[in-house]
């Protein structure tokens, strides 16, 4: 068999190289020849064709998301931003958070069990090259409509697949969201978070610094996976024995995963890792090309080092195998007994394949020929950027003029209470959320179906001392929102995912994002990219909250129709003492009921148009960022003075899901009494609301400190009773709202 | 009345995390000479009639939809003697 190396290429520069099938442009790779004064080798096509990806390069995103850098907002907490493998953030008590969304849509769609796994396994070893120990997860999905047949095949499987590999990892999953649209029937969307903690001075990058440091690749040995494209090169160019079709489902060991993060946190403790890398997609391409470009400059490797689990892979396919649970570490020499000491005691196969060069270029032996011999920052940053050209959609202006002013009232704001409750958008998830592990590693304090997930600090690490604080997390998007107006269709769901985090007491600090649109070729769904990242960079100076990193989904699309955009935002708090957290809902008897934030009869994009007209139309709620950021202040004030007993953000379905959901987690009723038009007080979504309950006696000193805010509040009512009641408007006995919000997704998915 | 064997195995390429965890215990417990080991799955069908061509097609189509997972598993259909 013919390796096509550095003197092969050479001497043959017109030999036809398959490009076009691994999704190359015929100016990208023009480019690529330019750079390399010659044509690549099939192992040098296979880096540059991964690297330059839509996926690994951003190339349509770039121009855009700069704007999360440009616009960022002035941050004390922030300490590792945009760039790395994840953002860092400083918690207090020299503890940092580091956390960040990612999406695997794709695969989940595929294979949705394998997909939704290796998902989490990614995003968990992003968490762990950080220097930190994973700590939870979350995800956001989304599936097509309920009732269609395909989403009782994707979504048991999704469901099924989170759950084994977050159980087995031993992480608890401790909130998220799951949605409903048919628009994601074809494209649902598996967008998996996850958080980790460390010390303020352990942060670990992703760099290869130091001539004569050895690299080193630990963890699963390397196999075929996921690499469909890789093998036109090793059987289309050279007359190789033609090859089975590889596979492009990569099926995750969690409890290799495991393996991989005791050893590395033992790894960190011993000091013995100089830089470190996970190998997520592009695998090797990636992570040799990405450590050698922010190090020293120089790396070389010799591929045959690399363990294999198929014999028979070629170099090209070495190169760009998606194979799980592996990392690649930089070592000192002095230090790579003590590193294969402790690889060794957890099981973890590590082997040397290379060392760290001042030569400035990537060099790649196979059977002692060079097949690679690269500028690494070429692969890893100089990728090509594309100004993408996007304009308005034809029917934006009719999507927006179809007001759902039209619609017809309902007569019974009884029935569509429960109608929306029992809704698949509105419903309990328990269905989902149970068969995950909430409460392992027990420091979890809220969970679903909370607001938001929070977990207490507490690691026994040698110089830490005891703190009280605490983490919150939220994750939420609305793809109807955003489809009816990205720009403020992102604002709201940072807005919400700044709100939940809030409701719960702790103040909000970053943001992480996963980014799911249609093809950036598609100049319609470009200009919906554009607007959303305009609108969340501008949403987050406002509130003061910087991205510190996150992921662009493209292409998610069944022939040329678009899912909807739908920006997910995650957002991350820190309270100083979780037992000042505030639980969600009604959790007492006796109590003054509160809304915080005014009403105004905002139905685009709703639940109740979405359920009860299937219509979608006209504009979102506004987004005003100033009465959001005064609200979040309140709520964390209040929190922290003590006065809040229980608290609920309002959002899909407005005030009336709000006090239903109330009343539901604890199994007690309120009364209240409206002061407007009961379907608008009952239904609007308005955005910057919450729902409070306050001691009475606490009442006066809570209503002063709103006012000190601007932040209107409205009393409402009391809590007490078996019911909700919405004088002279409708009564519900709790029992019957439990019944049907929590019957829903039973009777879809048994 | 017959019995249909369904055998349904991972793709050779996808890897099997069982397989690999039996083949490292095996030495652990003293068995040697083992290079590899890949789990799969056997299902006894019994036909309430003969296994006619129709009946073993039928079986076929279980598999397809049910038994194996086609996207990374393969299966063979076989009639026992």
């Amino acid at each position: 068999m013919t390796t096509d190396s550095v003197k092969r290429a050479e001497s043959t520069p017109d030999e036809p190289m398959p490009f076009a099938e691994l999704g190359m442009k015929q100016d990208e790779y023009d480019r690529v020849k330019e750079i390399l004064g010659r044509r690549p080798t099939g192992s040098e096509l296979a880096i540059y064709s991964v690297m330059w990806s839509e996926h690994c390069s951003y190339k349509s995103s770039k121009v855009h998301l700069r704007q999360f850098a440009t616009k960022a907002p002035h941050s004390d907490a922030l300490l590792v931003g945009m760039g790395e493998n994840a953002g860092v953030v400083d918690i207090g008590d020299g503890w940092a958070a580091t956390f960040k969304i990612e999406s695997h849509n794709h695969p989940s769609y595929v294979e949705p069990h394998q997909g939704a796994a290796t998902g989490v396994g990614g995003i968990v070893r992003d968490i762990m090259s950080m220097g930190a120990r994973p700590i939870a997860v979350m995800d956001a999905l989304r599936f097509g409509g309920a009732h269609q047949d395909d989403t009782r095949r994707v979504l048991p499987g999704v469901v099924e697949g989170i759950s084994h590999y977050g159980n087995c990892l031993g992480l608890p999953n401790i909130g998220g969201e799951v949605a409903f649209d048919e628009c994601y029937i074809g494209n649902p969307l598996v967008n998996a978070l996850c958080v980790g903690l460390l010390r303020k001075d352990q942060i670990k990058l992703a760099t290869a610094p130091g001539p004569g440091n050895k690299v080193v690749l630990f963890g699963a040995s390397t196999g075929p996976d996921g690499i469909g494209g890789a093998s036109v090169l090793a059987s289309a160019t050279f007359e190789d024995e033609s090859q089975a079709k590889r596979p492009a489902v990569q099926v995750g060991d969690p409890f290799m995963e495991k393996l991989l993060i005791e050893c590395c946190l033992e790894l960190y403790a011993a000091d013995v890792v100089v830089g470190i890398q996970d190998l997520g997609a592009a695998g090797v391409s990636c992570a040799t090309t990405e450590l050698a470009a922010k190090g020293t400059g120089g790396m070389a490797v010799d591929l045959n080092l690399v363990p294999l689990r198929d014999p028979s892979l070629r170099p090209e396919e070495i190169l760009m195998s998606e194979s799980q649970e592996r990392m690649m570490a930089v070592v000192r020499p002095s230090d790579i007994p003590a590193f294969m000491a402790i690889c060794e005691k957890w099981d973890v196969p590590a082997t040397v394949i290379g060392e760290v060069t001042d030569t400035g270029r990537l060099v790649m032996t196979w059977h002692g020929e060079t097949i690679v011999d690269i500028p690494p920052g070429t692969a890893a940053d100089e990728g090509p950027v594309y100004e993408r050209p996007f304009h308005e959609p034809a029917g934006q202006a009719a999507l927006n003029a179809d007001t759902p002013d039209t619609l017809a009232r309902p007569a019974d704001l009884r029935a569509t209470l429960l109608q929306l409750l029992g809704s698949p958008n509105l419903a309990s998830k328990a269905w989902v959320t149970d068969q995950y592990d909430r409460y392992v590693r027990s420091n979890t304090v809220l969970a679903q179906p909370a607001d938001a997930g929070m977990l207490r600090i507490s690691e026994a690490i040698a110089g830490a001392e005891p703190t009280t604080r605490g983490i919150a997390l939220s994750t939420d998007g609305n793809g109807r929102y955003a489809k009816l107006d990205p720009y403020a269709g992102a604002q709201l769901a940072l807005a919400e995912a700044y709100r939940n985090v809030a409701v719960t007491g702790a103040k909000p600090l970053a943001v992480t994002n996963c980014l799911n649109f249609g093809s950036p070729e598609d100049p319609e769904v470009m200009w919906q990219f554009a607007e959303a990242v305009r609108g969340l960079a501008d949403a987050c100076r406002t509130l003061g909250v910087p991205v510190t990193g996150g992921n662009v989904s493209f292409y998610n699309q069944t022939g040329s129709t678009a899912i909807h955009p739908t920006p997910v935002v995650g957002v991350l708090g820190v309270i100083d003492d979780v037992a000042k957290r505030v639980p969600t809902g009604f959790v007492a008897e006796g109590l003054r009921v509160a809304l915080l934030g005014d009403t105004a009869a905002e139905f685009g994009g709703s639940e109740w148009a979405h359920v009860a007209h299937g219509h979608l139309g006209g504009l979102p709620p506004e987004a005003d960022l100033e009465a959001e950021r005064a609200l979040g202040a309140v709520l964390v004030e209040a929190a922290a003075r003590g006065l809040l007993e229980g608290s609920h953000d309002l959002s899909d379905g407005g005030l009336a899901i709000a006090l239903a959901e109330s009343c539901l987690a604890r199994g007690i009723g309120a009364t209240v009494a409206l002061s407007g038009e009961p379907f608008t007080d009952l239904f609007s979504e308005s955005a910057g609301r919450a729902l409070v309950v306050v001691r009475p006696e606490a009442f006066d000193e809570f209503a002063a400190l709103c006012a000190e805010h601007e932040v209107p509040c409205y009393g409402l009512g009391v809590t007490g009773g078996e019911s909700l009641v919405v004088q002279d408007v409708l009564e519900v006995p709790v029992s019957e709202l439990r019944d049907t919000h929590s019957g829903a997704l039973p009777a879809v998915f048994g | 009345m017959a019995r249909v064997i369904v055998d349904v195995m991972l793709k050779p390429e996808i890897l099997d995390p069982q397989g690999q965890a039996i083949a490292r215990a095996l030495p652990r417990l003293g068995f040697s000479g083992v290079s590899a080991v890949r789990q799969g799955k056997r299902f006894e069908i019994e036909l309430e009639g003969p296994a006619d061509e129709a009946a073993i097609a039928d079986v076929r189509k279980m598999a397809e939809t049910l038994l194996a997972n086609t996207v990374i598993e393969d299966y063979t259909v076989r009639v026992e003697a």
